[in-house]
Order: structure tokens, then C-alpha cells, then sequence
């Protein structure tokens, strides 16, 4: 063993496996940092070179790829609020606000050295546990993956915000849209509205720039002033490291839930970003400055998604079972080398095993060093006008989320997601709870039913079971006792403090009047949830069933309390009500924002995605940021340019129109 | 110096030797001929990155790039979606029969045909088979029940089998209806991800009877066996050049799918169940991944490609490293890959009707 750990260090330090580890770490860096692309888009991108290379360089490539977008996409989470990829999605709640305060170089550096640390924490573990981890891996089963995605769920309740009905009902929403597509019992389709796009269900990607990324990007346009309110990067770069070492049992513990997540097939690494957060919040003695800017905040989701990748490598290695998204991709990047994941991985092919372990230490280091590096330029992108780097950034999210599934529809579900996102928004129904219902949906049913099937209802007698009951019952006590909003502090009345809260829900009825069409809307959602899984058949319909009856029930009092309830009641929040209690009405709505994608999308299905993203940015820049029109036209240019280049290298041909229908045109607007 | 005339040299010979043949051959024949020089083939793969026809096509398209005339550049372009349907449905009706398009379908997308599911938007009948790509694989049984081979298959009577599948529509119908036709008793769990999920179902005790296709076998699944915590039961075979149900070459020890049937029923399989089951078997195993040009390519392009395959399969470079990628099966085109091809993608409508009753029945699928 200690042999193969020598001779895999050894072979990984000549040049060219060197050279291509760091190729890897430049194209993980890249998709990081452009947001919504990830492990996948990277995979894709080096999929054609990875054929006929040796094993040891294209492993080293991948792997380094792999291991650097959750530190990559740390950047657009912190600069501007949206998540460089799906596992920096927690990232934005401190790390943003941090950003706004000019402290952009202290949580930036902070969570650079918390990915390093927890990159390498993952190493460690693989390297450590490869070779014993199997039996733990099996004794893991359908029973004891239920109660996990139930244990999931319970962290909704620390992100609730203000009103814990509100987290409740989003994450029912979040259940319900997550059930959309081919029920796991009985493959019947459910919720798909007779779209063929549906049968699949939702792509996460586009849950994830639809909740996160839209409704951010809208409020920018809407303001149009740089991203950072005050001067400066902010000095902060030692803090940052400072305030991860002083952090490091967090970082520890979250690093080691990262890497658990990873290990345990199935669990699947989507919320790891969550969870870490959820468990920081749950474990501070102070947590009203979660949501605010907490340090805190940043650091536990960049230890635990960097480390993810180190647990997730073992299912993959030991099983062939993939433990997160990118290494689905990953898999195949190993069959292809001619290599077939299996238990050899820890007998003769160990050496393999400990070269994969090193590329991810090696390149937790390496890619660390190139953000702190990059750190400075890139962070000077908060100080331009966000009128200016919006288009760009719509190209980006449009284009990947088309990724998904290379179909126009891919564009219009963003859209519908982003409209559903900037109202959640806005009426405090917190989004993140939305995604770990989304996330945790099918999990959550897929694995009750095959634990039923398999073991009857004695399943809730196992022992891991009641073991793991015991940490969600703790978890959610812990939960409502520190919540967070996704607006601000640590709700004051949670902790049972008076509330000094400004009237921002709305004096009036007609005041809340948008709320209310907005709760009657998601009222509707529900019964139309009840009203059409009830014909199925009984597996088919069972959860979707309960959860759309539960959550009419709440729904429908919070309808009321809308609209009896005196003022200052908690089911009571519009973010423009607040705004003008606060004077920070600056008589701007978010309606010009969702028109320009109105425009985009809509011209999209008229004249196909690129011609469409040419004419929208050169207006945009003309109209909105009211650039020149030859510095327009070259933005446009260079956009362009970027845009054809990454397709042809993904080898996809871009959203056609109808004009492609009846026009033959050559790549790239065909 | 020297160096650098050898080529020039060459090439003047080569313009010379091509000016002359052009000049005593009969024109059409040139102008005709099929080349791809400075051209771009898209191998369009209905799924996506990193699965098994992804890699697949990964694996041949270098090898179709050097051998098809004019060595033309060829890209795989995934197109996933709809299990398949989607993006063969789409190639259906866009891909041009100028050999420039290229489709890799597979077992998830024969099905669905054989099926008559009403998303189908493509007929293989309009497609010209190049490659065939067969696979196999292997069903086994846990240990526990103290059956050493399909001989003690008796001893299950009365036994609760569990198998952990990936729906009664996917791939996984092969083993619901070669179960069925074993008189085996399996209760299928659906909502499997993956035949790996499968087996790590099967290795935690959940599920107790499983099958892999053959590398998985081979790499996961033999030390389980080896081990002795697992049985293997038989293989879902090979067929011969005509089409004949022979025993897996990987696995020659092992009796087939129709060889099990015949020791426990003591008759040789026969009638609608039988016929519908092979389809499938057929469609899933012998002609998983398939290589079809659209409706209408003319057959100088089709001659061409299948010349390109028969080139690539002398290839030395191919050859190495065909065992790794294709877990020991050999790709067919010509004849051998037409009979598959007509083997795999045909069910006789009663059979097909029968199949279709018993997943609604029993299994809530609708069409």
C-alpha cells in the first residue's frame, strides 16, 4: 500500500502529467467561474482529448478539472450573487452580503483557504479509507438513504426566515415541482402538463439559475450601479486566512460531512452546500449575523463542497456508482481510458486509486493558489456598472442552461423558473428551501418506497434508522432555534426576542394585494397537485398526493393570514413594502428587467439563440448602458466569438427559431 | 535538405500518378466516389456525456475518422433526452443522407420502437445499419438460498427473489420476462439509476437475484462470485451469422438464456412469450448499440462506411484496444451486423401486443 502511495506520488510529479493536471485546473477554474457551468461542461470539454492519452495524464487532467470548480465558482457567488455552480449555491447568502460591504477580499480569501483545506481533507480520507470504506459504503442502505433525505429536509427549517410556514410551503413547492416527470415506482409520468420536456422532469441546473441567478441578475439591471456599495476590495486577505484557521473545527466538521456525503451513494452531493450551512447556523452560539455577512457562512459550504469530491471518488472507484454530478461524467472519462471502476481499484489498481488521491490534494493546492492569484483582477468586476457585464452574464446563463438538454425548451423553463424565483423573492418565500425540496424529492420517495418494498415497514425499526430519526429530530429542534432568513439576521422572534420590525408586510389589504395573488397562485399550484395525482396509481401517486393535500392546508391559512391578520403578522412580507419603509425606494420596478427577457427569449424562438443573443446585447449595451454603438458592436463581437467557440468545442448546435426551420443556415446560427 | 524532398517528390508523383488516372479512367467513376476530405462528421448519440454509448462512440469515432475516405474530422454531438427517443427522433427527421450525419442508438432506443411508444418519432426500417455492437451479460443469485447451479433452480419454489431494476420499459424488461419465463417468482423494485445500483442493491443484501452486462461482470461481480456470496445462474448468450441463440464466448461454461429455460421446463422455448422475449433479448444484447446512416443515403456512402468498419477491424490500434472497450465482443457489419440489425429492430405484432398487456396490467405502464 504504502508502495503504491510512493510510486503514484512519483509518476504524478514528471512534467507532463503536471502539465495536464494543470489544464485540468485551468478548464475547472473556467466553468467555475462561469456560472451554471460545472463538472459536466468541463467533462465534455475535455472528453475528446482524453481518448489515446496515458492513463495517468488524462486521469490527472480530469481529476484536476474535477476538483477546482467548487473553488472556482466561488467568485461569481461572492462578487455577484450568483453561484458559479450548483455547489456554491449557500456561498451567496454571507458571502454576497460580505461583497456588498466591501469585504469582498476577506470572504474570497477565507473561502479559498477553506476549499484548500477541506479539497485536501477529502484527499486525505480517500487515501486514508479507500481500501476499508466498502463495508461502511453497504451498510448504508435504502432504509437508512430515506431517513438521510429526511434529515436533509430538516435543515429547511434553519433557512426558513421569518415565518417557518412560508419555508414549509416552499419546500413543498420544491417537493412537488422535484416530482415532476417518471414516478420511480411505476414510471408513470406526473405533473408534465402533456410538455415532452417534463417526462424528464426539471433539470437542477435550471432549478438553480432559475431560482438564484434570474432574480439576482434582474434586481442588478433594475439598479444599475456597481455591485459593491462601498470602495475597495477591502484589505482582508490575511483576515480571510485568519478567520478559516480560527475556524478550523468548522472547517473540520464540515469538511468530514462533505466527505461523508460524497462516500454514501446516493445521497448525492446537490444540498452539501446546505447542509454545512444549515449545521454552521445551528451550531453558532450567535447567529444573528448569518444571512448578513457571517464569515461563518462562507467557510462551512467551501470546506464541504470541496471535500465532497474526495468522498464522492469512493462509490465511484470502489463501485462504479457515481457520487456526485460531475463524477457521473467522471466515470465514463474512466471507461474510456480503458478503465473499469470495480474492486480491483483497491487491489492491483490501487496505485491508479492513490494517483486520483494526489491529483485531488495536488490540485486543491494548486487551484487555491491560482484564485488568490486571480483574485485581485477578477474581483475589480464588482466596481463596473452591472449595466455592463449583464449581458454577457445572460449569454453565459442562457447558454448553460441549454446545456441541460440542448433544447430550446431548456430556455424557456429558465425563464418560467426565473419569473417563479424573482416573486419568491420578493414575497420572502425562501428559495433555498425550494431547492432542497427540489433536490430531495426524488430521493426522499425513490427511497421509502424501495425501503418498503424491500423490508415492509420494519425498516423504521433498524438501527440506523432510529439513529439517524434521532439526528433530524435534533437537527430540526436545533433548526427553529436559530433560523435565518434569507433576507437578513437570524429572525428575532426566534430566539423569542422582542421584534422591532418596521410594518414592511403591508397597513392594507390592497398594499397586499400581490402577496395575496402570489399565495392564491401557489394555492392553485397545490390542488392542481392533488387534483392530478389522484388518478394514478396508488406507488405513483402516494407522495406527491400527501404532499400537495398538506401543503393546500397550509397554504390556505397562510392565504387567510394574509389577509385577516393584522398588520406586522409573520406571514406578512413584500420586499417593495420594505424598501419604501426603509427609504430605499428608488421608484424602479423589476418589470424593464423581466422585459428584456421577455425580449431575449421570445426573439430566441423567432431567429435561434445566436442571432437572437447578438441583437439583445448590442441593444442592451445601446439602450440600457448606453454604450457607443461601436464599442457595442464589439462587445457583441467578442461575445459571439466566445459563445461559437465554447459550442464548438462542446460540438452542439445552438437554440434553432423558426426561421432555422425554414432557412438553411450554416453553424454556428443554424 | 534531404529530408524535405522526399515528400515534395512524393507528392509530384501522386499529382502525376492523379492527373493520369483521371485521365484514363472514366470520369463519372471519379466524380463520384465518396470523400470526406476537410469534412466534419456528427455522430450524434441520443445521451449523454460519460454513459455507455457516449463512450462507445467515443471509442470509434477516431477509428471511423482515420479509415472513412478523405479522413474526415468526426465529432460526437450528444443529444440526450426522453430516455433516447428525443434525439434519435430528432435525427429522424433533420439528418441529411449525405453520410455526414451519423446515429449511435441503442438498446434504450429500440425498445421504445419495438414497443410502439407514441413519442417515437423514428422507423429503423428508413435506417441503413454500418455497426453492430453486441454486448452480454450474466444473472446470478445469491448464495443464501444454497443453489450451486441452474440445476438446483428447483429449490427456489416458494422463495421471495428480489431483483432491484431500473423500470419495467427499460432495459431491465430483458430480465422481467426471462424471469417470467423461468418460473421464477421476482418481485422488481423499481427506480434504479443504473444495473450498478443494481448490483449494489444485491451486495447489501436488499436484492437477491441480479445480472450484469459482461465488463461489469467481469470487473464487479466475479468476486462476489468468487468470494462465494453469489451463484451464477446463465448468460443471456450470442448469436450466430444466422441469428441462432449460441452461448456467450465470454462465458462458455454457462448455459443460455434458452438453454436455462429448456433444463427447467424440460421443452424447448417456444410460442408468443418466447418470441416476444427474444425480441427483446435481441434488441437489448446481440444488437445493443447500433450505427445507422438516415432515410435515403445512397449506397456508395453506405458501402463506404462499411468499408471504413471492415478496415477499422484490421486495424491494429483497434484491435488492442477493442477488449477493454467492447468487453470482448466483436462489432459486425455487412451481413452479420444487416441480420442483427433486422433481428433487433422487428417484433412480430402479437408478440409485441402481448408484452404491452402485461406491462399495463401489471405493471402500471401506460402507452
Amino acid at each position: 500500500m504504502l508502495e503504491a502511495m510512493q510510486s503514484a506520488f512519483v509518476g504524478l510529479l514528471s512534467f507532463q502529467h503536471f502539465a495536464y493536471m494543470l489544464l485540468g485546473i485551468v478548464v475547472g477554474l473556467g466553468v467555475g467561474i462561469l456560472p451554471g457551468l460545472g463538472g459536466i461542461a468541463g467533462m465534455s470539454l475535455l472528453m475528446p482529448f482524453i481518448y489515446g492519452m496515458d492513463q495517468v495524464s488524462a486521469l490527472a487532467m480530469l481529476v484536476g478539472m474535477v476538483a477546482v470548480i467548487p473553488t472556482g465558482d466561488t467568485f461569481t457567488s461572492v462578487l455577484m450573487g450568483i453561484p458559479g455552480s450548483s455547489a456554491s449555491q449557500a456561498t451567496v447568502l454571507d458571502g454576497f452580503p460580505l461583497a456588498k460591504k466591501g469585504q469582498a477580499a476577506r470572504a474570497l480569501s477565507a473561502a479559498f483557504s477553506a476549499s484548500l483545506l477541506g479539497g485536501v481533507f477529502g484527499a486525505l480520507l480517500l487515501t486514508g479509507f479507500v481500501v476499508v470504506a466498502k463495508p461502511l459504503i453497504l451498510s448504508f442502505t435504502t432504509a437508512e438513504l430515506f431517513m438521510f433525505a429526511l434529515l436533509g429536509l430538516s435543515v429547511v427549517g434553519v433557512l426558513a426566515g421569518e415565518s417557518i410556514m412560508r419555508g414549509v410551503i416552499a419546500c413543498g413547492l420544491g417537493l412537488m415541482v422535484g416530482a415532476i416527470g417518471a414516478a420511480p415506482a411505476t414510471g408513470e409520468s406526473r405533473f408534465d402538463l402533456g410538455i415532452d420536456y417534463l417526462v424528464d422532469g426539471v433539470p437542477l441546473v435550471i432549478i438553480g439559475l432559475g431560482l438564484f441567478a434570474i432574480p439576482e441578475i434582474a434586481d442588478l439591471i433594475r439598479r444599475s450601479r456597481p455591485i459593491a456599495a462601498e470602495s475597495g476590495l477591502g484589505a482582508g486577505w490575511l483576515q480571510g486566512v485568519r478567520d478559516t484557521f480560527k475556524n478550523w473545527f468548522l472547517v473540520l466538521r464540515c469538511s468530514a460531512l462533505g466527505t461523508f456525503i460524497g462516500a454514501i451513494p446516493g445521497l448525492g452531493g446537490g444540498v452539501v452546500d446546505w447542509i454545512a450551512y444549515g449545521h454552521a447556523a445551528q451550531t453558532s452560539k450567535d447567529a444573528s449575523n448569518f444571512g448578513k455577512g457571517e464569515i461563518k457562512g462562507v467557510i462551512a459550504p467551501e470546506s464541504a463542497n470541496n471535500a465532497l469530491q474526495g468522498g464522492a471518488l469512493m462509490p465511484t472507484l470502489l463501485f462504479g456508482i457515481p457520487g456526485s454530478g460531475s463524477m457521473a461524467v467522471f466515470l465514463g472519462g474512466m471507461v474510456l481510458l480503458g478503465l473499469q471502476p470495480g474492486p480491483s481499484m483497491v487491489t492491483t489498481d490501487l496505485e491508479l486509486t492513490y494517483t486520483i488521491a494526489w491529483t485531488l490534494a495536488f490540485s486543491s493546492i494548486v487551484g487555491a493558489a491560482i484564485c488568490f492569484f486571480l483574485a485581485v483582477p477578477i474581483a475589480r468586476l464588482t466596481f463596473v456598472p452591472f449595466n455592463l457585464i449583464a449581458p454577457f452574464m445572460i449569454m453565459i446563463i442562457c447558454f448553460a442552461a441549454f446545456q441541460a438538454r440542448r433544447d430550446l425548451t431548456d430556455l424557456l423553463v429558465l425563464f418560467a423558473v426565473g419569473i417563479v424565483g424573482i416573486f419568491l423573492r420578493r414575497f420572502g418565500w425562501p428559495r433555498p428551501a425550494f431547492l432542497i425540496g427540489f433536490v430531495l424529492s426524488s430521493q426522499a420517495e425513490n427511497y421509502l418506497y424501495q425501503a418498503l418494498q424491500f423490508y415492509g415497514w420494519e425498516f423504521v425499526q433498524r438501527p440506523g434508522v432510529l439513529i439517524i430519526g434521532a439526528l433530524t429530530i435534533a437537527s430540526t429542534l436545533m433548526a427553529l432555534r436559530s433560523r435565518v432568513s434569507e433576507e437578513g439576521a437570524v429572525t428575532k422572534e426566534a430566539r423569542g426576542e422582542e421584534t422591532d420590525r418596521p410594518v414592511h408586510g403591508g397597513a392594507t389589504k390592497a398594499e397586499r394585494r400581490p402577496q395575496i395573488v402570489f399565495a392564491v397562485l401557489l394555492l392553485a399550484t397545490f390542488l392542481y397537485g392533488v387534483m392530478s395525482s389522484a388518478p394514478l396509481s396508488f406507488l405513483g401517486s402516494v407522495f406527491p398526493f400527501y404532499t400537495s393535500a398538506l401543503m393546500v392546508a397550509f397554504t390556505g391559512y397562510m392565504v387567510m393570514m394574509l389577509v385577516v391578520a393584522k398588520p406586522g403578522h409573520s406571514a406578512h412580507f413584500d420586499q417593495e413594502l420594505a424598501a419604501k419603509a426603509k427609504g430605499a425606494d428608488d421608484g424602479t420596478t423589476v418589470w424593464p428587467s423581466v422585459g428584456w427577457f421577455v425580449f431575449l427569449f421570445g426573439m430566441t424562438s423567432v431567429l435561434g439563440f445566436i442571432i437572437s443573443i447578438a441583437i439583445f446585447i448590442t441593444t442592451f449595451l445601446m439602450v440600457r448602458t448606453q454604450l457607443g454603438v461601436a464599442r457595442s458592436l464589439l462587445y457583441t463581437g467578442l461575445c459571439i466569438a466566445f459563445m461559437s467557440t465554447l459550442g464548438h468545442y462542446l460540438t452542439l448546435d445552438f437554440p434553432a427559431g423558426l426561421l432555422q426551420h425554414y432557412v438553411e443556415m450554416p453553424w454556428p446560427l443554424k | 535538405m534531404t529530408k524535405n524532398i522526399t515528400p515534395r517528390r512524393n507528392f509530384l508523383g501522386i499529382s502525376v500518378a492523379l492527373a493520369t488516372a483521371a485521365f484514363i479512367s472514366p470520369m463519372p467513376a471519379m466524380a463520384d466516389a465518396v470523400d470526406f476530405s476537410d469534412k466534419t462528421i456528427e455522430f450524434v448519440i441520443p445521451f449523454g456525456v460519460g454513459g455507455g454509448s457516449d463512450t462507445w462512440a467515443r471509442f470509434n469515432a477516431p477509428f471511423l475518422s482515420k479509415h472513412l475516405p478523405g479522413q474526415p474530422t468526426v465529432v460526437v454531438k450528444n443529444q440526450p433526452g426522453g430516455g433516447s427517443i428525443t434525439g434519435a427522433s430528432q435525427f429522424a427527421s433533420r439528418a441529411k443522407p449525405d453520410g455526414l450525419s451519423i446515429l449511435g442508438t441503442s438498446g434504450s432506443t429500440q425498445f421504445p420502437y419495438l414497443l410502439n411508444d407514441p413519442r417515437v418519432k423514428y422507423d429503423y426500417k428508413d435506417w441503413k445499419v454500418v455497426l453492430a455492437a453486441p454486448t452480454g451479460g450474466v444473472a446470478y443469485i445469491s448464495s443464501s438460498f444454497g443453489v450451486k447451479s441452474l440445476a438446483d433452480l428447483g429449490k427456489l419454489k416458494g422463495e421471495r427473489l428480489v431483483y432491484g431494476s431500473q423500470g419495467a420499459t427499460s432495459l431491465d424488461l430483458v430480465p422481467l420476462l426471462g424471469f417470467r419465463l423461468l418460473g421464477l417468482e421476482v418481485q422488481h423494485v423499481f427506480g434504479m439509476k443504473s444495473r450498478g445500483e443494481g448490483r449494489l442493491a444485491f451486495e447489501r443484501g436488499e436484492a437477491n437475484i441480479d445480472y450484469q452486462t459482461t465488463s461489469a461482470y467481469l470487473k464487479s461481480s466475479l468476486p462476489i462470485v468468487q468470494e462465494g456470496k453469489a451463484v451464477p445462474l446463465f448468460s443471456w448468450g450470442a448469436t450466430d451469422d444466422d441469428g441462432k441463440l449460441i452461448r456467450d464466448p465470454n462465458f462458455p461454461e454457462l448455459p443460455h438464456i434458452g438453454e436455462a429455460i429448456e433444463m427447467v421446463t424440460g421443452k424447448k422455448p417456444s410460442g408468443t412469450e418466447w418470441e416476444a422475449f427474444k425480441s427483446f433479448l435481441i434488441a437489448g444484447f446481440p444488437a445493443q448499440k447500433l450505427l445507422v446512416l438516415p432515410k435515403g443515403t445512397p449506397d456508395d456512402i453506405v458501402e463506404a462506411y462499411r468499408a471504413a468498419v471492415r478496415k477499422m477491424k484490421l486495424d491494429p490500434e483497434y484491435q488492442a484496444a477493442k477488449v477493454e472497450a467492447l468487453g470482448g465482443y466483436e462489432q459486425l457489419t455487412d451481413k452479420a451486423g444487416e441480420s442483427l440489425f433486422k433481428e433487433g429492430t422487428t417484433i412480430d405484432p402479437k408478440a409485441r401486443d402481448w408484452v404491452r398487456a402485461l406491462l399495463e396490467k401489471e405493471y402500471n405502464a401506460r402507452f
